[in-house]
């Protein structure tokens, strides 16, 4: 049978192919930012309300120097990955269920809708209550804060497979845990990994919510315990610093680890547009 | 208006061992609106080595048979059996090349993709079913885009990648469900001319699909005609070798005959 010949490639202009490899548009964007938080706080000139970048950043270099910031991002980091790892697992188990079985399909529908509005930081009470004060509360409503979007995603990600595809799988004989690891898990990854993404920014918010909430008792907070103690002495410009340390770690996340999982997967797999 | 009579034992030679039988067969859909059937009492057997193909219009159930032989969906009433035995589940001695572009899987290359089959379909270490998977995406020539993703081909190339898929499992009964409908006319009848060559030189027994009066001359080796709501098997041509050259004398003829007597009788004008 005669060989389709491959197609001819030409290659774009180098100044293009340089330009399009970095997001210098966010750059812009960002120094934009920067110099507008600069100039009207120079003008408020009130270091109480709002610290200039300057301050912010001096604040938060001597935070890193002298250790203490590093601790704190380090302990939250810890809790945050347990919790969202855990509630990643749980969510696999439970759409796996859901996927397979009837039963496990209205479970998971049913436990979604009660539980996905129910802000996580609304458990904190109970999980005080149940596990004290302490990392396992805190894990627990990361756990909850995770759980549910990831498993809502993940779920309508398994409904949105499209019939063709699932036929071709399960005319290979595959069912089970395997059909939905190999099949379905593959073809819902587009709606899997924008879960994953809401779910660590559900994650992170509820983290230091808690944190700054139970704060007052727990003696190795993380970061939101940071915050919390350095609004208590006034120090605004360690509170910004804080933040700035919580918005740099979303950041690098979100710019290395879940860019290039896109990158890598469903961008190469034409599942998503470039 | 019935023009060829209620037929249940189509298979000419009745002595040829069947590989697929269908035996008074009923397929129905439930529906907001109640039941619908899409195919009643269909029977006919295919025996090894042929080409059978399903002629009729669309909504005939065509496609509603071949998933049902596909061990994707049930039958209501009648049974389907495959060397004698009932079909359960879908498996790989049955593999289906679909109508839809989007039976590959996105994730694998073109040769992930139909190494991946041999190895859960046939269970063949990885090395085996690489270079089976390479012999066969070169046959339908896409030696040059082994290691493209699905989404980098046009849509015969996908089809094509089907195509390989499916024989080089080597499965008894070869499924497909008018893989070429979505392409345009040269490529279809390209299309065609290639997969004639693949089965006949395989002999792979086939289960076709088609609306097209031509494509189910060119492909098969004997033609049953449906006619719609519900679907009823409603006449079988032969077709000998002869018959199969396009612009023959006999393609004609057998074309003008499939059309007068099937789609005149379901009242549709069929071009
Ligand atoms: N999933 C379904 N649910 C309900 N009804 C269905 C379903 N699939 C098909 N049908 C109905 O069954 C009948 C036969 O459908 P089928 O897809 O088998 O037709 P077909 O002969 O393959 O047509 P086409 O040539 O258009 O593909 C149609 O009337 C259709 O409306
Ligand atoms: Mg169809």
């Amino acid at each position: 049978m005669s060989d389709i010949a491959a197609p001819k490639l030409v290659h774009a202009p180098a100044l293009r192919r340089a330009l399009a490899g970095t997001p210098w548009r966010r750059f812009v964007i960002l120094a934009g930012f920067a110099l507008t938080w600069e100039l009207y706080a120079c003008w408020l000139d009130n270091a109480l309300l709002l610290p200039t970048l300057g301050a912010t950043l001096s604040a938060l270099w001597s935070a890193v120097l002298s250790g203490e910031l590093p601790n704190r991002a380090a302990t939250s980091l810890r809790v945050l990955i347990t919790g969202y790892a855990l509630g990643v697992a749980i969510a696999a188990v439970l759409t796996t269920l859901a996927a397979l079985s009837r039963w496990g399909n209205e479970a998971l529908g049913l436990l979604t809708s009660m539980f996905n509005p129910l802000p996580a930081i609304a458990l904190l009470p109970i999980a005080l209550l149940w596990f004290g004060v302490g990392t396992p509360s805190l894990i627990f409503v990361i756990v909850h804060s995770v759980l549910w979007p990831v498993a809502l995603a993940c779920y309508s990600g398994f409904l949105a497979v499209p019939p063709t595809l699932r036929m071709a799988g399960r005319n290979l004989g595959l069912s089970g845990g395997r059909f939905v690891a190999e099949i379905l898990v593959p073809a819902a990854f587009p709606q899997i990994l924008s879960g994953l993404r809401i779910g660590w920014a559900f994650a992170w918010r509820t983290l230091i919510a808690a944190e700054l909430v139970f704060g007052v008792s727990a003696r190795s907070g993380g970061i939101g315990w940071f915050i919390y103690t350095s609004r208590a002495q006034l120090e605004t410009a360690s509170v910004f610093a804080g933040l700035l340390t919580v918005i740099l770690i979303g950041l690098v996340v979100e710019g290395v680890i879940f860019r290039s999982l896109t990158r890598i997967t469903v961008q190469r797999w034409g599942q998503v547009q470039t | 208006m019935n023009v060829a009579p209620r037929l249940t034992g189509l298979v000419g030679d009745m002595t040829a061992p069947a590989l697929l039988e269908l035996d008074h067969v009923s397929i129905s859909y439930p529906t907001p609106d109640g039941i619908l059937t899409a195919v009643e009492d269909v029977s006919f057997k295919i025996a090894a080595g042929e080409r059978l193909v399903l002629l009729g219009p669309s909504g005939c159930g065509k496609s509603t048979l071949l998933r049902a032989v596909g061990g994707f969906l049930k039958p209501s009433a009648g049974e389907l059996r495959m060397n004698g035995r009932r079909i359960g589940a879908p498996g790989p001695d049955r593999m289906t090349v679909f109508q839809e572009f989007d039976q590959l899987l996105p994730w694998r290359t073109v040769l992930g993709n139909v190494r991946y089959a041999l190895e859960r379909g046939k269970s063949l270490p990885r090395r085996d079913a690489e270079g089976i998977a390479r012999r066969w995406l070169e046959r339908v020539g896409l030696k040059n885009f082994v290691d493209a993703f699905p989404h980098t081909l046009s849509g015969g190339m996908k089809q094509r990648v089907a195509i390989a898929r499916a024989f080089a499992l080597e499965p008894a009964l070869l499924l497909m469900d008018e893989p070429f409908a979505a392409l345009d006319a040269l490529t279809r009848r390209q299309m065609q001319d290639e997969l004639l060559k693949l089965c006949e030189e395989t002999g792979n027994t086939a289960l076709f699909v088609t609306h097209g009066i031509d494509e189910a001359i060119r492909v098969g080796t004997r033609i049953l005609a449906l006619t719609p709501h519900p679907g009823r098997l409603a006449a079988t041509f032969d077709v000998p070798p002869e018959v199969r050259v396009r612009g023959s004398s006999g393609f004609g003829e057998l074309e003008r005959r499939i059309q007068e007597t099937v789609f005149s009788a379901a009242g549709i004008d069929h071009v």
